[in-house]
């Protein structure tokens, strides 16, 4: 993909052109905001990744707009937004899941520590050991626990013996807490497990390659509220070693979890802020719209 | 308001019944379709089964063969070479007229001659060079009948037939008949079937020679066809850049499938046979031409197969960090695997079928050797078939359905395969 590439159509024609894909009431009468700025505080000082006008296009299609935004360590910003807002497009290319999407070009500076994923010499294939991801609905490849586990160190090479990878397996599925209810069962597999259990083994196959930053697309949309909360949980306690960006439908899980939180409303992103104050003082109008219900 | 709900209550009441009556009459069209399905080809097994069972016992007679020296021209201290060029035909005629002396006239004696196989000497020379004391000696062998007595041993041929419409005449079923009273003929399961190559003598004639060559035929397409067929797939479907170049490439791909298999054959003999002169009549040549054919089926089935994964799993296996390679290989490919397969058996299950190309390439010669390798010139199964099919003795009519009944025997055999491989790697 094009990495550093500006971009340089004027924007005004570029917003008359979106099509309108969200659902919901009448966006448009809120969507007026032609040279638009993000409010509050898109930018940290401990910035682990760092996104600088990241325009993202399917086609002719822009389905993100001069996004610029930090993603800081340790912590866990969630991001919310109606449909179609381009919030799941935004997580995908921070470890350039979109690469694999013909026609999609991203557009713009991101940065891991300070080096942009989108160089010529950056490899997708490093990137996305470094970046993990965890996908909307439960995906364990059919194969057994324990092999779902370790094929992500097998393939890279991260253990050099036997014992080595079940120390990794045990490690990992342990931080999903999910080793007590599958000890016994490795060699079973992965896709026997419930559907809460399935997530959980798909963010133990996240980590066991020790990621950096790990990035959740509605990791529990497809779970019951027992299983969401206990994804939840671990997030809690993931945050500890990893850099968690998530995207989520429910702004109650956003405020359970995240410490800031960002809303993207038609491939822009509105507004970032410390989520207690996101969801309390809401500074911009669509924001406000949101949380309150108003519409998404 | 009230009122209109009723009314409308009352309206689909109506239409109920029509529409009920519409779905019981699709259903019994389907079921007619099914029922005609079925009859067609319980009728088709039918005639094939009951033309083709006859073939599979042959008919021996028990002669008292005089193992004459006089008559072999060769004695005890014979070499090995002597004895087998030696005339054992002789030996057969005068045991028969020995058994049969009342046979006088030199066309009865022809007939008399014609009850025991041609293919007799050469069982008779094998049992002296394996067993020299028996020259001089007199003794009880089981003779391979002629075709046509057999045909009238196994009830085929009746005397209610008109003589001049039979091959076998009315003294020849009396000498039969003769033989049976004495318990001097026997009707055994037909081994040689199985193990004997082509021959012009119906009750010699055996399919092993075009089984050997389906088989070598169908090794050469499958290692050919297989792995081109899946990797083009492989990298179609995963890697190729969609454009106009791999949007020709596809259309092509359906175009071939589409071709008639006759002009996959003439296309091998242009090209292999007469440009990189590869030796005709040969599986190794059937097999590059078959596996040409096949391709375009594997190529189809293997790329939906992959199509059929879900994008998930991809997703998961670049989401740890698997490069593309990796990705299709530890994870697509092996979820695709039993579509992969069902496509490529059954596409082998075609090639297995198929006589029109090969016909161009030469493998309709009458060949009664079996092959020993690639190379060797052979048949196949439905050559084989369309060659006896061609036969207009008897014997080999119901030869030709045997070889339709052990070809459908590999055809559901293999497709049972497909069906068992598709259930044993399907992943839930």
């Amino acid at each position: 993909m094009q990495g550093s590439e500006k971009m340089n159509a004027p924007q005004s024609v570029a917003y008359g052109a979106v099509p309108d894909e969200a659902v919901g009431l009448d966006i448009h009468a809120h969507s007026d905001v032609s040279g638009y700025e993000t409010t509050g505080s898109p930018f940290v000082g401990n910035a682990k990744m760092s996104a600088r006008n990241v325009n993202v296009f399917y086609g002719e299609k822009r389905a993100i707009m001069d996004v610029s935004l930090d993603i800081g360590e340790n912590e866990v910003i969630a991001m919310i937004g109606p449909s179609g807002c381009g919030k799941s497009t935004f997580l995908r290319s921070l470890n350039r899941m979109n690469d694999i999407i013909p026609l999609c070009k991203v557009q713009g500076d991101i940065c891991l520590d300070g080096e942009d994923i989108y160089a010529d010499h950056q490899d997708a294939v490093l990137l996305r050991a470094r970046v993990g991801m965890v996908f909307q609905k439960p995906n364990p490849f059919p194969k057994s626990i324990y092999e779902n586990v370790a094929y992500g160190p097998r393939i890279h090479g991260l253990a050099h013996s036997k014992a080595e990878l079940d120390e990794i397996v045990e490690k990992s599925l342990r931080r999903a807490s999910l080793w007590d209810e599958v000890k016994d069962v490795l060699d079973q597999p992965g896709t026997g497990l419930s559907g809460g259990q399935q997530q959980r083994l798909c963010i133990a196959r996240a980590i066991a390659v020790s990621p950096e930053v790990i990035l959740m697309d509605e990791p529990c949309s497809a779970l019951d509220p027992i299983a969401t909360a206990r994804i939840e949980e671990l997030i809690d306690e993931l945050k500890e070693r990893f850099t968690i960006a998530i995207v989520t439908h429910s702004m109650q899980q956003a405020a359970r979890v995240s410490q800031r939180t960002a809303y993207f409303h038609l491939g822009k992103l509105i507004e970032v802020g410390d989520t207690k104050q996101i969801f309390t003082m809401p500074a911009h109008e669509l924001t406000e719209n949101y949380i309150t219900g108003r519409f998404g | 308001m009230t009122k209109d709900r009723f009314k409308n209550t009352e309206l689909i009441k109506a239409s109920l019944k029509q529409r009920y009556a519409r779905e019981r009459r699709f259903q019994l069209y389907g079921k007619l379709a099914v029922l005609a399905g079925f009859v067609f080809l319980f009728v088709l097994l039918f005639d094939i089964v009951s033309k083709g069972t006859p073939a599979f016992t042959q008919q021996h007679i028990n002669i008292e063969v005089n193992f004459d020296v006089d008559s072999l021209g060769i004695n005890s201290a014979s070499t090995q070479d002597e004895i087998s060029k030696a005339d054992f035909s002789s030996i057969i005629k005068l045991s028969l007229r020995a058994m049969f002396p009342d046979v006088k006239s030199r066309g009865d004696k022809r007939q008399l001659y014609r009850l025991v196989s041609i293919g007799a000497e050469y069982n008779l020379r094998d049992l002296v060079l394996k067993d020299p004391t028996l020259l001089g000696q007199k003794k009880d062998v089981w003779l391979l009948a002629h075709s046509q007595a057999a045909s009238y041993l196994k009830g085929q041929v009746t005397r209610a037939i008109p003589e001049v419409e039979r091959k076998v005449k009315n003294q020849q079923m009396e000498w039969l008949d003769r033989l049976q009273d004495q318990d001097r003929t026997k009707s055994s399961f037909n081994t040689t079937f199985f193990t004997y190559g082509d021959s012009r003598e119906p009750e010699l004639a055996g399919i092993r020679a075009a089984l050997q060559g389906s088989f070598f035929t169908l090794v050469v397409t499958f290692l050919l066809a297989f792995p081109i067929g899946v990797f083009a797939a492989v990298y179609l479907e995963e890697f190729a850049p969609r454009n106009r170049l791999t949007d020709l490439i596809e259309i092509n791909i359906n175009n071939l499938a589409a071709v008639p298999s006759i002009v996959f054959g003439l296309l091998g003999l242009a090209v292999f046979i007469n440009f990189f002169e590869l030796p005709r009549s040969a599986p190794l040549v059937g097999g590059i031409v078959l596996s040409l054919m096949t391709l375009p089926t594997i190529i189809i089935t293997s790329r939906a197969a992959i199509q059929a994964v879900p994008p998930s799993i991809r997703e998961a296996a670049l989401g740890v960090g698997a490069s593309k390679l990796q990705t299709v290989f530890h994870h697509v490919l092996p979820m695709a695997m039993p579509g992969v397969l069902t496509g490529s058996i059954i596409g082998m299950a075609q090639a297995l079928g198929e006589s029109a190309p090969l016909l161009m390439i030469g493998m309709v010669a009458f060949i009664m050797d079996v092959p020993g390798g690639v190379t060797d010139p052979s048949t196949v199964l439905p050559v084989q078939i369309y060659l006896w099919a061609d036969s207009p003795e008897r014997g080999f009519t119901e030869k030709t359905s045997a070889a339709i009944m052990v070809l459908m025997g590999f055809l559901i055999v293999m497709n049972a395969l497909a069906i068992f491989l598709r259930k044993r790697f399907e992943v839930k």
